[in-house]
């Protein structure tokens, strides 16, 4: 059994502190080169390997990553 | 399968809580408080206790706690937060009340009244974040600040013989007999902040039992402070805060 996920990033409210990068299993996640409106570098998914374990929401200090999984 | 159709309702798994408020919280990028603040929100919501739990929020970076906090929250003087803690606690033995203090609160100008109100016993709960450091006033030396640690105030490295030694708070509350659980626990990576929600989940649960203090130190990092990028900070926790703050339970009386 295997599990896809996807993350829904509030890319206007990351400070992109890239925290969550460290806990992703899967190297999915990374900082983009855009900023946000405070100047930020935000989080960004960078290909469809997420599997939806949510290590990155549960260290991301501001809470800004809502994390959906279902099996394939 | 595409982002769409996975991005439904009844498959999601992670959200922020909403004990937390929609505020954007002012701490610098990667500190350990948003994470500690989303920790205790998520311990508050599971145990549906969001009514009757009353925070008192420190003087420090978490001063602005009750902010972010959707539960009654009251603000106390520099240091104070154990004391008015018991006195909330007293008027309100059926709620849960918790105090949330940093290292120079609890650990510094607040120690007669964290060691008493343990000494006591008073049946709350205390969350202490120790990054070592003054973060707010500009990263001042601390009473927790390690052997050698460069601060604003101690510019070549901490001097035992002249500014002391780095204070173990947490081992002094383990030794009172009125602390009921003290654990030391960290938030830099995910199994870890795993583990430290179910110490918090424990030392909140422990207010049903009316047999004493639960104290829980979260070493916690201040990448300002210590002048390092987020994840260097973090690091720079493992490979010097961690060895002279060991994790794990110092008492569990339970």
């Amino acid at each position: 059994m295997a599990f896809k996920g996807t993350l829904v990033i509030d890319t206007e409210h990351c400070k992109g502190c890239a925290v969550c990068t460290t806990g992703c299993p899967n190297h999915c996640i990374a900082l983009s080169k855009k900023v946000n409106k405070k100047g930020y570098n935000f989080l960004e998914l960078i290909n469809d390997d997420c599997i939806g374990c949510a290590n990155c929401a549960v260290i991301c200090p501001d809470g800004i990553i809502e994390v959906y999984r279902v099996k394939v | 399968m595409t982002r769409e159709e996975i991005i439904k309702p009844e498959n999601l798994v992670y959200k922020k809580t909403p004990v937390l408020t929609s505020n954007v919280m002012h701490y610098c990028p990667g500190c350990g408080h948003g994470l500690v603040h989303r920790i205790i929100a998520e311990v508050i919501e599971e145990m549906d206790i969001q009514d009757k739990t009353i925070g008192v929020a420190p003087v420090g970076c978490a001063v602005l706690a009750y902010n972010y906090f959707d539960v009654d929250c009251i603000e106390a003087a520099h240091g104070r937060a154990p004391a008015v803690g018991t006195g909330i606690k007293r008027l309100y033995p059926n709620h849960f009340v918790f105090t949330y203090q940093g290292d120079g609160d609890l650990a510094a100008i607040g120690t007669a009244e964290t060691i008493h109100a343990a000494n006591r016993g008073e049946n709350m709960t205390m969350i202490f974040v120790n990054n070592g450091i003054y973060g707010m006033t500009g990263g001042q030396m601390a009473p927790t600040t390690l052997k050698g640690m460069k601060t604003s105030t101690s510019p070549y490295g901490r001097d035992l013989q002249t500014m002391g030694n780095p204070l173990k708070i947490t081992e002094l509350i383990a030794q009172l007999p009125g602390a009921l659980y003290v654990t030391r626990q960290a938030v830099h990576t995910p199994a870890l902040a795993r583990k430290c929600k179910k110490a918090i989940r424990q030392a909140f649960e422990n207010q049903k039992l009316n047999q004493g203090t639960s104290f829980v130190e979260i070493v916690s990092n201040c990448n300002s402070g210590w002048k390092l990028p987020a994840v260097k900070a973090n690091e720079w926790l493992e490979e010097n805060m961690l060895p002279f703050y060991p994790l794990g339970d110092l008492k569990n009386n339970k």
